[in-house]
Protein backbone atom coordinates (compact mmCIF):
# COMPACT_ATOMS: atom_id res chain seq x y z
CA UNK A 1 0.00 0.00 0.00
CA UNK A 2 2.46 2.59 0.87
CA UNK A 3 6.54 2.51 0.39
CA UNK A 4 6.51 0.64 4.41
CA UNK A 5 5.60 -2.63 2.16
CA UNK A 6 9.09 -3.60 2.59
CA UNK A 7 8.85 -3.60 6.01
CA UNK A 8 6.68 -6.68 6.13
CA UNK A 9 8.64 -9.89 7.87
CA UNK A 10 10.66 -7.48 10.13
CA UNK A 11 10.85 -8.16 14.11
CA UNK A 12 8.68 -5.41 16.14
CA UNK A 13 8.67 -4.22 19.60
CA UNK A 14 5.72 -2.85 21.56
CA UNK A 15 5.83 1.16 20.50
CA UNK A 16 7.45 0.63 17.15
CA UNK A 17 6.21 2.08 14.25
CA UNK A 18 4.58 -0.12 11.13
CA UNK A 19 3.58 2.20 8.96
CA UNK A 20 0.43 4.68 7.96
CA UNK A 21 -2.25 4.29 5.21
CA UNK A 22 -5.73 2.89 4.92
CA UNK A 23 -5.46 -0.29 6.35
CA UNK A 24 -9.13 -2.19 7.12
CA UNK A 25 -7.85 -4.15 9.59
CA UNK A 26 -4.85 -4.89 12.21
CA UNK A 27 -4.26 -7.01 14.75
CA UNK A 28 -1.57 -6.55 17.75
CA UNK A 29 -1.45 -2.82 16.93
CA UNK A 30 -3.05 0.09 17.65
CA UNK A 31 -3.89 3.09 14.98
CA UNK A 32 -3.06 6.52 16.05
CA UNK A 33 -4.06 9.11 14.07
CA UNK A 34 -3.27 7.42 10.75
CA UNK A 35 -0.25 5.62 12.13
CA UNK A 36 -0.07 2.06 13.17
CA UNK A 37 2.49 1.13 15.77
CA UNK A 38 2.70 -2.74 17.20
CA UNK A 39 1.75 -3.57 20.66
CA UNK A 40 3.45 -6.32 21.00
CA UNK A 41 6.76 -8.21 20.40
CA UNK A 42 6.75 -9.81 17.38
CA UNK A 43 7.05 -10.68 13.65
CA UNK A 44 5.56 -7.38 11.01
CA UNK A 45 2.82 -8.79 8.23
CA UNK A 46 1.43 -6.37 5.82
CA UNK A 47 -0.88 -7.16 3.13
CA UNK A 48 -3.17 -5.24 0.62
CA UNK A 49 -5.16 -3.76 3.57
CA UNK A 50 -4.49 -5.30 6.68
CA UNK A 51 -1.52 -5.41 8.98
CA UNK A 52 -0.38 -7.04 11.39
CA UNK A 53 2.10 -8.59 14.10
CA UNK A 54 2.18 -12.36 14.82
CA UNK A 55 3.15 -12.38 18.22
CA UNK A 56 6.14 -14.09 20.04
CA UNK A 57 4.95 -14.11 23.61
CA UNK A 58 2.04 -13.61 25.22
CA UNK A 59 -1.62 -15.68 27.14
CA UNK A 60 -3.32 -18.31 25.01
CA UNK A 61 -6.51 -16.80 23.58
CA UNK A 62 -9.46 -19.17 23.20
CA UNK A 63 -10.35 -19.10 19.18
CA UNK A 64 -13.44 -21.09 17.68
CA UNK A 65 -12.32 -24.61 16.76
CA UNK A 66 -9.24 -25.02 18.73
CA UNK A 67 -8.71 -28.20 20.37
CA UNK A 68 -7.17 -27.53 23.33
CA UNK A 69 -6.29 -30.01 27.05
CA UNK A 70 -8.19 -28.39 30.30
CA UNK A 71 -8.28 -29.80 33.54
CA UNK A 72 -11.12 -30.25 35.36
CA UNK A 73 -10.51 -27.37 38.11
CA UNK A 74 -14.72 -28.09 39.38
CA UNK A 75 -17.92 -29.86 39.05
CA UNK A 76 -21.21 -28.29 38.97
CA UNK A 77 -24.12 -29.75 38.52
CA UNK A 78 -24.72 -29.36 34.77
CA UNK A 79 -21.09 -28.63 33.62
CA UNK A 80 -17.74 -28.62 34.20
CA UNK A 81 -15.42 -26.09 34.62
CA UNK A 82 -12.15 -26.06 33.29
CA UNK A 83 -8.95 -24.20 33.55
CA UNK A 84 -7.57 -23.95 29.67
CA UNK A 85 -4.57 -22.18 30.35
CA UNK A 86 -5.95 -19.01 29.08
CA UNK A 87 -6.97 -15.75 31.52
CA UNK A 88 -10.75 -17.47 31.30
CA UNK A 89 -11.35 -21.24 32.71
CA UNK A 90 -13.80 -22.97 30.03
CA UNK A 91 -17.46 -24.41 30.54
CA UNK A 92 -18.26 -28.29 29.20
CA UNK A 93 -21.41 -28.87 29.34
CA UNK A 94 -22.76 -32.51 30.76
CA UNK A 95 -24.75 -33.13 27.45
CA UNK A 96 -21.35 -32.99 25.15
CA UNK A 97 -20.57 -36.32 27.94
CA UNK A 98 -23.51 -37.88 28.13
CA UNK A 99 -25.68 -39.76 25.45
CA UNK A 100 -28.87 -38.39 27.34
CA UNK A 101 -27.97 -36.33 29.70
CA UNK A 102 -30.69 -35.87 32.74
CA UNK A 103 -29.26 -33.82 35.27
CA UNK A 104 -31.37 -35.89 38.40
CA UNK A 105 -29.91 -39.39 37.52
CA UNK A 106 -26.48 -38.41 35.91
CA UNK A 107 -23.64 -37.52 38.09
CA UNK A 108 -21.05 -35.98 36.79
CA UNK A 109 -18.15 -36.83 38.88
CA UNK A 110 -18.67 -40.20 37.19
CA UNK A 111 -17.66 -39.29 34.15
CA UNK A 112 -14.87 -36.45 34.77
CA UNK A 113 -13.20 -35.78 38.13
CA UNK A 114 -11.88 -33.21 39.67
CA UNK A 115 -8.05 -33.14 38.33
CA UNK A 116 -9.02 -35.09 34.94
CA UNK A 117 -7.56 -33.89 31.80
CA UNK A 118 -9.93 -33.26 29.15
CA UNK A 119 -9.28 -33.21 24.77
CA UNK A 120 -11.92 -30.59 24.30
CA UNK A 121 -12.82 -27.89 20.83
CA UNK A 122 -13.68 -24.58 21.58
CA UNK A 123 -17.17 -24.28 20.49
CA UNK A 124 -17.97 -20.98 21.57
CA UNK A 125 -16.17 -18.06 22.18
CA UNK A 126 -17.80 -14.53 23.29
CA UNK A 127 -15.86 -11.75 25.05
CA UNK A 128 -15.65 -10.93 28.72
CA UNK A 129 -17.18 -14.77 29.24
CA UNK A 130 -15.67 -17.79 29.81
CA UNK A 131 -15.74 -19.71 27.16
CA UNK A 132 -18.04 -22.87 26.11
CA UNK A 133 -16.06 -26.39 25.37
CA UNK A 134 -17.31 -29.63 22.84
CA UNK A 135 -16.26 -32.68 22.95
CA UNK A 136 -18.11 -33.22 19.10
CA UNK A 137 -14.75 -34.24 17.04
CA UNK A 138 -12.65 -37.24 16.41
CA UNK A 139 -10.69 -38.46 18.81
CA UNK A 140 -11.39 -35.77 22.10
CA UNK A 141 -12.48 -37.15 25.64
CA UNK A 142 -10.63 -37.78 28.40
CA UNK A 143 -6.93 -38.35 28.53
CA UNK A 144 -6.98 -41.14 30.77
CA UNK A 145 -2.34 -40.93 31.20
CA UNK A 146 0.23 -39.49 30.43
CA UNK A 147 2.98 -36.45 31.59
CA UNK A 148 2.12 -33.19 31.03
CA UNK A 149 3.97 -30.36 29.24
CA UNK A 150 3.92 -27.01 29.05
CA UNK A 151 4.91 -24.64 25.79
CA UNK A 152 4.74 -21.12 24.96
CA UNK A 153 1.41 -21.27 22.76
CA UNK A 154 3.04 -19.08 20.03
CA UNK A 155 5.03 -22.18 19.41
CA UNK A 156 2.43 -24.74 18.99
CA UNK A 157 1.84 -24.20 15.79
CA UNK A 158 5.73 -25.21 14.95
CA UNK A 159 5.34 -28.42 17.57
CA UNK A 160 1.96 -30.02 15.53
CA UNK A 161 4.08 -28.80 11.93
CA UNK A 162 2.75 -28.76 8.15
CA UNK A 163 -0.44 -30.92 8.72
CA UNK A 164 0.92 -32.41 11.93
CA UNK A 165 4.32 -33.44 10.36
CA UNK A 166 6.03 -32.22 13.34
CA UNK A 167 4.10 -33.90 15.90
CA UNK A 168 3.90 -36.90 13.84
CA UNK A 169 7.72 -37.29 13.50
CA UNK A 170 8.11 -36.78 17.54
CA UNK A 171 5.88 -39.57 17.65
CA UNK A 172 7.83 -41.96 15.29
CA UNK A 173 11.12 -41.32 16.82
CA UNK A 174 10.21 -41.72 20.69
CA UNK A 175 7.31 -43.92 20.43
CA UNK A 176 5.21 -42.16 22.45
CA UNK A 177 1.29 -40.97 21.26
CA UNK A 178 1.10 -37.20 22.11
CA UNK A 179 -1.34 -34.83 22.63
CA UNK A 180 -0.88 -31.35 21.73
CA UNK A 181 -3.53 -29.02 22.89
CA UNK A 182 -3.62 -25.18 21.12
CA UNK A 183 -3.37 -23.68 24.55
CA UNK A 184 0.16 -24.98 24.90
CA UNK A 185 -0.45 -27.90 27.08
CA UNK A 186 0.83 -31.21 26.29
CA UNK A 187 0.23 -35.10 27.68
CA UNK A 188 2.57 -37.51 25.95
CA UNK A 189 1.96 -41.65 26.85
CA UNK A 190 4.01 -44.26 26.82
CA UNK A 191 7.24 -46.03 28.46
CA UNK A 192 9.54 -43.53 30.40
CA UNK A 193 12.36 -43.26 27.89
CA UNK A 194 9.89 -42.90 25.56
CA UNK A 195 8.56 -39.58 27.74
CA UNK A 196 12.48 -38.74 28.40
CA UNK A 197 12.82 -38.09 24.77
CA UNK A 198 9.20 -35.71 24.21
CA UNK A 199 10.51 -33.62 26.73
CA UNK A 200 13.51 -33.36 25.13
CA UNK A 201 11.48 -32.83 21.69
CA UNK A 202 9.55 -30.56 23.59
CA UNK A 203 12.38 -28.23 24.46
CA UNK A 204 14.50 -28.64 20.95
CA UNK A 205 10.74 -27.15 19.31
CA UNK A 206 10.94 -24.35 22.31
CA UNK A 207 14.39 -22.82 22.23
CA UNK A 208 14.81 -23.77 18.22
CA UNK A 209 11.34 -22.64 17.01
CA UNK A 210 12.85 -20.39 14.12
CA UNK A 211 15.25 -23.15 12.50
CA UNK A 212 14.17 -24.28 9.32
CA UNK A 213 13.96 -27.47 8.07
CA UNK A 214 13.53 -28.05 11.93
CA UNK A 215 11.45 -31.26 11.33
CA UNK A 216 14.06 -33.43 9.40
CA UNK A 217 16.78 -32.20 11.85
CA UNK A 218 14.70 -33.62 14.83
CA UNK A 219 15.97 -37.14 14.30
CA UNK A 220 19.35 -35.61 14.57
CA UNK A 221 18.91 -33.59 17.91
CA UNK A 222 17.26 -36.02 19.57
CA UNK A 223 20.05 -38.75 19.12
CA UNK B 1 25.46 21.13 53.14
CA UNK B 2 27.66 17.82 51.69
CA UNK B 3 29.38 18.85 48.96
CA UNK B 4 28.18 16.79 45.91
CA UNK B 5 30.12 18.11 42.82
CA UNK B 6 34.02 19.01 42.49
CA UNK B 7 35.00 22.41 40.87
CA UNK B 8 35.34 20.38 37.79
CA UNK B 9 31.45 19.70 37.42
CA UNK B 10 32.24 16.30 38.08
CA UNK B 11 29.58 14.52 40.76
CA UNK B 12 31.12 12.13 43.81
CA UNK B 13 30.56 8.95 41.49
CA UNK B 14 32.74 11.01 38.67
CA UNK B 15 29.62 11.11 36.42
CA UNK B 16 28.84 14.31 34.55
CA UNK B 17 25.60 16.10 35.17
CA UNK B 18 23.82 14.48 32.43
CA UNK B 19 25.32 10.82 32.63
CA UNK B 20 22.93 8.68 33.77
CA UNK B 21 24.96 5.59 35.85
CA UNK B 22 26.18 2.28 34.82
CA UNK B 23 23.40 0.19 33.70
CA UNK B 24 22.02 -3.36 31.94
CA UNK B 25 18.97 -4.88 31.37
CA UNK B 26 17.96 -8.60 30.48
CA UNK B 27 14.36 -9.92 29.43
CA UNK B 28 13.07 -13.01 30.16
CA UNK B 29 15.12 -14.96 32.74
CA UNK B 30 12.16 -16.28 34.62
CA UNK B 31 11.10 -19.76 33.46
CA UNK B 32 7.43 -20.21 35.48
CA UNK B 33 6.52 -16.77 35.62
CA UNK B 34 4.71 -15.25 31.81
CA UNK B 35 7.26 -12.67 31.64
CA UNK B 36 10.55 -11.19 33.41
CA UNK B 37 13.10 -8.85 33.44
CA UNK B 38 15.91 -7.86 35.99
CA UNK B 39 17.55 -4.26 35.65
CA UNK B 40 21.02 -2.61 37.49
CA UNK B 41 21.22 0.62 37.31
CA UNK B 42 23.69 2.06 39.71
CA UNK B 43 23.64 -0.10 43.24
CA UNK B 44 19.56 -1.42 42.28
CA UNK B 45 19.51 -4.62 41.56
CA UNK B 46 16.22 -5.66 40.81
CA UNK B 47 13.94 -8.50 39.71
CA UNK B 48 10.74 -8.00 38.49
CA UNK B 49 8.32 -11.03 37.59
CA UNK B 50 4.89 -10.90 35.68
CA UNK B 51 1.90 -13.39 36.14
CA UNK B 52 -0.85 -13.45 34.42
CA UNK B 53 -3.52 -12.70 32.37
CA UNK B 54 -5.14 -14.82 34.74
CA UNK B 55 -8.91 -15.74 35.76
CA UNK B 56 -9.89 -13.83 39.01
CA UNK B 57 -10.95 -16.87 41.06
CA UNK B 58 -13.42 -14.43 42.79
CA UNK B 59 -15.41 -11.46 41.43
CA UNK B 60 -14.31 -8.82 44.19
CA UNK B 61 -11.68 -6.52 42.64
CA UNK B 62 -12.51 -7.32 39.25
CA UNK B 63 -13.26 -5.31 36.26
CA UNK B 64 -16.33 -6.40 33.71
CA UNK B 65 -14.72 -4.38 30.60
CA UNK B 66 -10.37 -4.78 31.46
CA UNK B 67 -7.98 -6.47 33.40
CA UNK B 68 -7.09 -5.65 36.78
CA UNK B 69 -2.99 -4.54 37.38
CA UNK B 70 -1.82 -5.38 40.46
CA UNK B 71 1.74 -4.55 41.78
CA UNK B 72 3.39 -5.27 44.35
CA UNK B 73 7.12 -3.22 44.94
CA UNK B 74 9.18 -4.94 47.72
CA UNK B 75 12.40 -4.54 49.24
CA UNK B 76 14.30 -7.67 50.48
CA UNK B 77 15.68 -7.63 53.50
CA UNK B 78 19.06 -7.69 52.49
CA UNK B 79 18.94 -4.98 50.01
CA UNK B 80 19.49 -2.18 52.26
CA UNK B 81 22.80 -1.50 54.47
CA UNK B 82 20.27 -2.25 58.14
CA UNK B 83 17.90 -5.51 57.46
CA UNK B 84 14.59 -4.15 56.36
CA UNK B 85 12.06 -5.69 57.80
CA UNK B 86 10.31 -8.06 55.30
CA UNK B 87 6.82 -6.58 55.65
CA UNK B 88 5.32 -3.96 53.68
CA UNK B 89 6.13 -0.49 54.72
CA UNK B 90 4.10 2.64 53.84
CA UNK B 91 6.60 3.63 51.34
CA UNK B 92 6.53 0.32 49.93
CA UNK B 93 2.68 0.79 49.46
CA UNK B 94 2.75 3.63 48.10
CA UNK B 95 5.69 2.64 45.06
CA UNK B 96 3.71 -0.09 44.53
CA UNK B 97 0.87 2.48 43.54
CA UNK B 98 2.52 4.86 41.74
CA UNK B 99 4.62 2.26 39.53
CA UNK B 100 0.92 0.39 38.78
CA UNK B 101 -0.31 4.00 37.56
CA UNK B 102 2.94 4.96 35.72
CA UNK B 103 2.74 1.58 33.62
CA UNK B 104 -1.30 1.14 33.42
CA UNK B 105 -1.63 4.07 30.97
CA UNK B 106 0.63 2.03 28.74
CA UNK B 107 -1.45 -1.08 28.78
CA UNK B 108 -4.13 -2.09 26.61
CA UNK B 109 -6.13 -3.46 29.27
CA UNK B 110 -9.32 -3.96 27.65
CA UNK B 111 -8.59 -6.48 25.61
CA UNK B 112 -9.00 -8.94 28.67
CA UNK B 113 -11.92 -8.19 30.66
CA UNK B 114 -12.34 -9.33 34.02
CA UNK B 115 -8.97 -11.06 34.22
CA UNK B 116 -5.91 -10.06 36.91
CA UNK B 117 -2.43 -9.21 36.19
CA UNK B 118 0.64 -9.50 38.46
CA UNK B 119 3.50 -8.00 38.96
CA UNK B 120 5.58 -8.21 41.56
CA UNK B 121 9.16 -6.10 41.90
CA UNK B 122 11.95 -7.49 44.61
CA UNK B 123 14.48 -5.56 45.04
CA UNK B 124 17.69 -7.25 45.90
CA UNK B 125 19.90 -4.23 46.43
CA UNK B 126 18.77 -0.80 46.66
CA UNK B 127 20.43 2.52 45.52
CA UNK B 128 18.65 6.13 44.89
CA UNK B 129 15.73 5.26 41.84
CA UNK B 130 14.52 2.10 42.53
CA UNK B 131 10.75 3.16 41.45
CA UNK B 132 12.14 4.39 38.18
CA UNK B 133 14.27 1.36 37.32
CA UNK B 134 11.63 -0.63 38.54
CA UNK B 135 9.08 0.43 36.01
CA UNK B 136 11.92 0.52 33.46
CA UNK B 137 11.90 -3.45 34.43
CA UNK B 138 8.30 -3.60 34.71
CA UNK B 139 7.56 -2.68 31.13
CA UNK B 140 10.49 -5.22 29.98
CA UNK B 141 8.64 -7.86 31.32
CA UNK B 142 5.13 -6.65 30.82
CA UNK B 143 6.22 -6.75 26.95
CA UNK B 144 7.76 -10.47 27.38
CA UNK B 145 4.31 -11.26 29.10
CA UNK B 146 2.95 -10.37 25.62
CA UNK B 147 0.67 -7.97 27.54
CA UNK B 148 -0.36 -5.36 24.74
CA UNK B 149 0.80 -2.16 25.21
CA UNK B 150 0.90 1.12 23.57
CA UNK B 151 4.40 1.82 24.17
CA UNK B 152 7.41 0.83 26.65
CA UNK B 153 7.51 2.89 29.83
CA UNK B 154 10.79 4.69 30.80
CA UNK B 155 11.42 5.75 33.96
CA UNK B 156 14.43 8.22 35.35
CA UNK B 157 15.13 10.94 38.03
CA UNK B 158 16.03 14.45 38.26
CA UNK B 159 17.26 16.31 41.03
CA UNK B 160 18.76 19.40 41.97
CA UNK B 161 22.44 19.06 44.29
CA UNK B 162 24.59 21.85 45.05
CA UNK B 163 22.02 24.69 42.89
CA UNK B 164 22.73 22.18 39.62
CA UNK B 165 20.46 19.68 37.84
CA UNK B 166 21.59 16.11 37.52
CA UNK B 167 20.39 13.44 35.71
CA UNK B 168 19.87 9.78 37.93
CA UNK B 169 20.03 9.99 41.65
CA UNK B 170 22.28 8.45 43.45
CA UNK B 171 21.37 7.57 47.16
CA UNK B 172 23.67 10.40 48.72
CA UNK B 173 22.70 12.91 45.97
CA UNK B 174 18.87 12.04 47.10
CA UNK B 175 19.45 11.90 50.55
CA UNK B 176 21.72 15.17 50.68
CA UNK B 177 20.57 16.97 47.36
CA UNK B 178 17.57 19.46 46.90
CA UNK B 179 15.08 18.06 45.10
CA UNK B 180 13.99 14.83 43.47
CA UNK B 181 12.05 14.58 40.26
CA UNK B 182 11.10 10.83 39.26
CA UNK B 183 9.55 10.86 35.92
CA UNK B 184 8.24 7.92 33.39
CA UNK B 185 7.44 8.69 30.02
CA UNK B 186 6.23 7.07 27.06
CA UNK B 187 8.65 7.94 24.94
CA UNK B 188 6.17 8.09 21.28
CA UNK B 189 3.77 10.44 22.34
CA UNK B 190 5.65 11.84 24.98
CA UNK B 191 3.31 11.06 27.12
CA UNK B 192 4.28 11.25 31.31
CA UNK B 193 3.22 8.15 33.66
CA UNK B 194 4.79 9.52 36.69
CA UNK B 195 6.31 12.99 38.07
CA UNK B 196 6.56 13.03 41.74
CA UNK B 197 8.56 15.59 43.50
CA UNK B 198 10.69 16.68 46.41
CA UNK B 199 11.75 20.33 47.06
CA UNK B 200 11.59 23.24 45.10
CA UNK B 201 12.84 24.22 41.49
CA UNK B 202 12.51 27.28 39.57
CA UNK B 203 9.46 27.31 36.49
CA UNK B 204 12.85 27.68 34.44
CA UNK B 205 15.04 24.80 36.23
CA UNK B 206 11.58 23.08 36.09
CA UNK B 207 12.03 22.80 31.89
CA UNK B 208 15.24 21.98 32.13
CA UNK B 209 14.77 18.92 34.08
CA UNK B 210 11.81 17.80 32.00
CA UNK B 211 14.35 17.64 28.90
CA UNK B 212 17.48 16.11 31.13
CA UNK B 213 14.98 13.78 32.34
CA UNK B 214 13.80 12.73 28.31
CA UNK B 215 17.07 12.71 27.60
CA UNK B 216 17.66 9.71 29.50
CA UNK B 217 15.05 7.93 29.61
CA UNK B 218 15.70 7.86 25.70
CA UNK B 219 19.29 6.17 26.86
CA UNK B 220 17.14 3.63 28.97
CA UNK B 221 14.46 2.83 26.08
CA UNK B 222 17.31 1.81 23.43
CA UNK B 223 18.21 -0.67 26.49
CA UNK B 224 15.15 -1.92 27.40
CA UNK B 225 14.21 -2.28 23.62
CA UNK B 226 18.05 -4.40 23.22
CA UNK B 227 17.42 -6.45 26.07
CA UNK B 228 13.70 -7.59 24.22
CA UNK B 229 15.71 -8.14 21.09
CA UNK B 230 18.29 -10.23 22.36
CA UNK B 231 15.97 -12.73 24.09
CA UNK B 232 13.42 -12.80 20.91
CA UNK B 233 15.58 -12.23 17.72
CA UNK B 234 18.75 -13.18 19.03
CA UNK B 235 19.26 -16.56 17.59
CA UNK B 236 16.52 -15.33 14.31
CA UNK B 237 19.88 -13.04 13.65
CA UNK B 238 22.51 -15.13 14.10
Amino acid sequence: MTMEDDKAGRYVLPGDFLGSGEYKSWANAIKIGDKFYATRVGVLEMGEDRIRVIPMSGPYIPKLGDVVIGKVIEVMPVAWTLDINSFFNAFLPAQHAFRSFDPEKDELSNKFKLGDLILASIAKVERGRDSMLSLDGEGLGKIEEGEVFRISQVKVPRLIGKKGSMVQKIEELTGAQIFVGQNGIIVAKGPAESITKVKRAIEIVETMAHMSGLTDKMGDLLR
Amino acid sequence: MMNLIDEGGKRLDGRSFDQLRPFSMEAGLLKSASGSAYIEQGGNKILVGVYGPRDSRSRYGTNQDKAVLKCRYHMLPFSTEERKSPQPSRREIEISKVIRDALEPALLLEEFPRSVIDIYIEVLQSDGGSRGASITAASIALADAGIPMKDLVSAVAVGKVNGRLVLDLSDTEDKEGEVDLPIAVMLNSGLITLMQMDGKLSEDEFRQAIDLAMAGAKELREAQRKALVQKYFKEVNS
